[in-house]
């Protein structure tokens, strides 16, 4: 088995272990640190990873995405490996260093002035 | 032994102010929340310990918080307010229809009997009411669905309930205002609602003296005295003596009818308090001084409070949920400021002193007092 489909294989039906990076005021509401670690059964979505996170923390549910329609808040980003995942898919893969727990996967408040 | 405890929603945190009967010398604890806007925060007539919180964020959105502890201790609780059925729209400001969108929680009131059930008001404006302590919220949707909801427009400040009043004599009767919609009234627990405007006039709209459209900026009741309403609206200090029925104007001799609060002494029902504001495009007092007005009469005559207060170059603000009054025996007046200063009076008005000066703008004051 070559190396690109044991990877696919560990993303799409493993257990994995995802880093977080929580902005300031969420680490608070969460009573978490500011990297925190999650599990997340198959593929590596942005939605599994923030669907993880909620479970883990119920207080961040309404936080990060709206209640009703799961969409990003407007204010908030999702970057990774150096790249604004913040438009992608929800359901598409997240780069394979955040899939295997390599890179955190980070939540950013916009910056904003006041 | 007695004293009061202030609770300061600000635009950077929660601040408790708490003194013994004296009301001179003040504990200040806070910020809670820090670096968070808390629209409100209130404490339950049933259990002093009990407290509410409204926090926002334009980055994360609502959080409700719940203390059990009197503040000491937070616990978050369920913040998903979801429009009952399919929202629809209201009007926005150009009159073109606007979806309906939850922003915020402006106003959290706790039951007058029951620490785990509080209504909360929200933007765009409805009410919900939880029963669980906060985990959970329904929405009366008979209010925005009793026929005027389409036509609601958007205060300068948003399409914001701010003002609900539980009639102590009748479980099944409430007030509630809306900027710019105005007065409604249910009396059966919030099934059904009714435009409470006849009297009131509003130059801003296109009828002055329509059902709805009017903007009103804060209602206030004696708790002996449920059919007699005072209403700061944006211009103009009104009075019902039918529990809304109809309004008559009590403006009488303020130096301007603008401004945002309205309180009610909590010993003489016939005693009023409003902060006259310049005008609504200059949200300060006239000619930077502070003053307080008080109506010893439910209206019309007014006296100017000044012992205390700032007579030069005082441009602040008192937002509309900022005034707040306590039921000892002297009966103390609270206000803050977008300054950061809350103000005190534990003489009805007479004498005006800081508890602190240089907090967040103020958003909220209430005040319990503690036996």
């Amino acid at each position: 088995m070559t190396q690109t489909n044991s990877q696919t294989m560990s993303r799409t039906t493993s257990r994995t272990t995802i880093r977080v990076i929580l902005p300031v005021h969420l680490r608070t509401l969460a009573q978490a640190g500011a990297e925190v670690s999650i599990e997340v059964n198959g593929q590596v979505t942005q939605r599994a990873v923030l669907d993880a996170l909620e479970a883990r923390y119920p207080t961040l549910r309404g936080t990060i995405r709206d209640h009703l329609t799961q969409e990003r808040r407007p204010f908030l980003r999702f970057f990774a490996c150096q790249d604004d995942l913040s438009h992608d898919s929800p359901d598409a893969p997240l780069p394979q260093p955040v899939a295997v727990g390599e890179e955190p996967f980070l939540i950013i408040g916009a910056i904003a002035g006041g | 032994m007695s004293g009061v405890r202030v609770l300061v929603g600000t635009r950077k945190g929660a601040f408790i102010l708490t003194s013994d009967g004296k009301r001179e010398k003040w504990d200040v604890s806070g910020p809670h929340f820090a670096g968070w806007e808390i629209y409100h925060l209130k404490g339950s007539p049933a259990d002093p310990n009990r407290l509410y919180a409204s926090q926002s964020s334009g980055w994360f959105g609502q959080v409700i918080q719940r203390s059990s502890d009197a503040g000491k201790t937070w616990e978050t609780v369920g913040n998903k307010f979801v429009y009952d059925g399919v929202p629809g729209t209201h009007q926005w400001y150009d009159g073109t229809p606007h979806p309906w969108e939850f922003k915020r929680v402006w106003h959290l009131e706790p039951s007058l009997t029951d620490p785990d059930a509080v209504y909360a008001g929200v933007e765009d404006a409805a009410i919900f009411r939880s029963t669980d302590g906060g985990q959970n919220w329904q929405e009366l949707s008979g209010l925005r669905g009793h026929g005027t909801g389409p036509r609601w427009q958007p205060g300068a400040g948003g399409l914001c309930l701010h003002t609900i009043i539980l009639d102590p004599t009748d479980p099944e009767r409430m007030f509630i205002a809306i900027s710019a919609a105005g007065a409604f009234r249910t009396e059966d627990g919030g099934k059904t609602w009714k435009p409470i405007n006849r009297g009131l006039r509003s130059q801003y709209i296109p009828d002055p003296t329509a059902e709805i459209g009017h903007c009103v900026h804060r209602i206030a009741m004696h708790p002996s005295r449920p059919g007699v309403l005072y209403m700061q609206k944006h211009w103009d200090v009104m009075r019902s003596d039918n529990a809304g029925d109809s309004w008559q104007e009590v403006s009488g001799n303020l130096p301007t009818d603008f401004g945002f609060v309205i309180d009610v002494h909590a010993h003489e029902p016939e005693t009023i308090y409003v902060v006259p504001i310049k005008s609504d495009s200059e949200h300060f007092p006239i000619d930077g001084k502070l003053r307080v007005f008080r109506s010893r009469t439910g209206g019309n005559d007014w006296d100017e409070l000044t012992k205390g207060l700032p007579q030069t170059n005082c441009y602040v603000n008192v937002l509309r949920d900022a005034m707040a009054v306590d039921s000892l025996d002297s009966c103390g007046v609270y206000f803050g400021t977008t300054g950061g200063q809350v103000y005190a009076s534990p003489d009805a008005g007479d004498n005006w002193a800081p508890i602190v000066r240089d907090l967040p703008a103020v958003l909220s004051v209430e005040v319990q007092t503690l036996r």
